[in-house]
């Protein structure tokens, strides 16, 4: 792995410090950090599994809508960020790896460092109650 | 490089009959590769450089780590500003929204400085600077974002294979979840890596920094930590505290050294030190 950008670690360091889920992402999508409450919803733990490509981790927990339907990559907030630099919002199935279903809503947004440098995003997300 | 420390104290010059060995001075730290010349903030260190610097060179690039006044207040105060046969480069961190020039302007202006930027003989030329790589002469100029208040950036100068390293400010324990361990994910790794020399922060004690943590330095212990992490060559500690005496500073070095086994050099900086690299 390349040293990070100061922005990136900072995002690891205020991730490492939340009491909710959070995901930290480089540009090309390549899952650089989740912290410890995010091990608890994904049900494994991010020493375990280390850095993974988008295609990885944007399939790996089966991503379903509420009808059951299996999203594609595109419909995730935090593929949509990488793909657009922009927020996005959403609530979601998942099979966390411990064979649970689990609905969760997800904020995603771009990580943009002084004064312009576009590098990577960040999602937190919730364990939400069924809407 | 032929590297002189004109000024290795932190926040505010403390010219103290105790402070003499390791000197008063605010940062700045002058690197000389043939004809290139360049400096590396321009704390109060700067106006007796300004003094001293020799009358033929006709180009001064001064990279400025970030704006606290400890390293800018020298600038009104150097010579070769004021003289319009100079080419003055000055670089510093970029901002999210007001230019560096302008930022640099607050300065050279009333109530903190009767000249304005404007009034100098010749208008020091700017350069705003975030995570990039350039080059001044044959020196290769690397800087990086740093984790200290406000955009601050360390430097790596490269001139054939030697490397001198300068983040005179510098808060390790906030720029890493897992100091002292993981230097990809360490901030300024990559400026200091396996450098030939280091100035680095080591302003406080272990015990004073868990008071002053947020304020953007670094104790004595994470500095070197730090300088083992990035197999450094030498690292010298920089950004004395104004209250810490000659004795003192001593004092604390030899607490955190006493029982470490290095394989590279550590030191208290002292201003008026000479390397050649
Ligand atoms: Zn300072
Ligand atoms: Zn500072």
């Amino acid at each position: 792995m390349a040293a990070q950008p100061l922005e990136i670690i900072l995002g690891r360091q205020f991730g490492d410090s939340l009491g909710m889920p959070v995901f930290l992402v480089d540009p090309m999508g390549n899952l650089l950090f989740y912290n410890e409450p995010a091990e608890g919803i994904l049900g494994l733990r991010f020493g375990e599994t280390g850095s993974m490509k988008v295609e990885e981790w944007a399939t790996v927990f089966k991503p379903t809508d509420i009808d059951g339907k299996p999203l594609p990559p595109e419909g995730l907030p935090l593929v949509q960020t990488l793909a657009t630099q922009k927020p996005a919002h959403g609530s979601f199935y998942i099979n966390n790896l411990k064979g649970e279903r689990v609905f969760i809503t997800v904020t995603a947004f771009p990580i943009v460092g002084r004064p312009d440098r576009y590098l990577g995003a960040m999602a937190m997300f919730w364990k939400s109650p069924l809407v | 490089m032929k590297i002189t420390v004109w000024g290795c104290r932190g926040s505010l010059p403390s010219p103290d009959p105790e402070n003499f060995k390791y000197g008063g001075n605010t940062s700045c730290v002058q690197v000389m590769h043939g004809d290139t010349c360049i400096i590396l903030d321009a704390g109060s260190g700067i106006q007796r450089l300004g003094k001293y610097l020799n009358p033929e060179i006709r180009e001064i690039h001064i990279l400025l780590s970030h704006l606290h006044i400890d390293h800018t207040m020298g600038l009104g105060f150097f010579l070769p500003l004021y003289n319009p046969n100079v080419a003055v480069h000055l670089y510093g961190p970029s901002a999210t929204v007001e230019p560096l020039l302008h930022r640099l302007r607050r300065y050279f202006s009333a109530p903190l400085f009767p000249v304005r930027l404007n009034d100098l003989p010749r208008h020091p030329l700017i350069h705003e600077l975030d995570d990039s790589t350039f080059e001044i002469g044959n020196v290769k100029i690397q800087s990086a974002f740093i984790s200290h208040p406000g955009p601050t950036l360390g430097y790596r100068l490269t001139a054939g294979n030697s490397v001198l390293a300068y983040m005179p400010d510098h808060e390790l324990q906030m720029g890493s979840s897992n100091f002292p361990n993981e230097p990809d994910w360490t901030s300024g790794y990559e400026i200091a890596k396996d450098a030939d020399l280091l100035f680095h922060d080591g302003e406080y004690t272990a015990d004073e920094y868990l008071t002053k943590i947020g304020w953007g330095h670094s104790s004595m212990e994470d500095a070197i930590a730090f300088g083992k992490l990035c197999r450094v060559k030498k690292l010298s500690l920089f950004h004395h505290d104004p209250m810490n005496s000659d004795k003192r500073l001593e004092k604390m070095y030899q607490d955190c050294t006493r029982n470490l086994s290095l394989d590279f050099e550590v030191e208290l900086c002292c201003e008026g030190n000479a390397y050649e690299l």
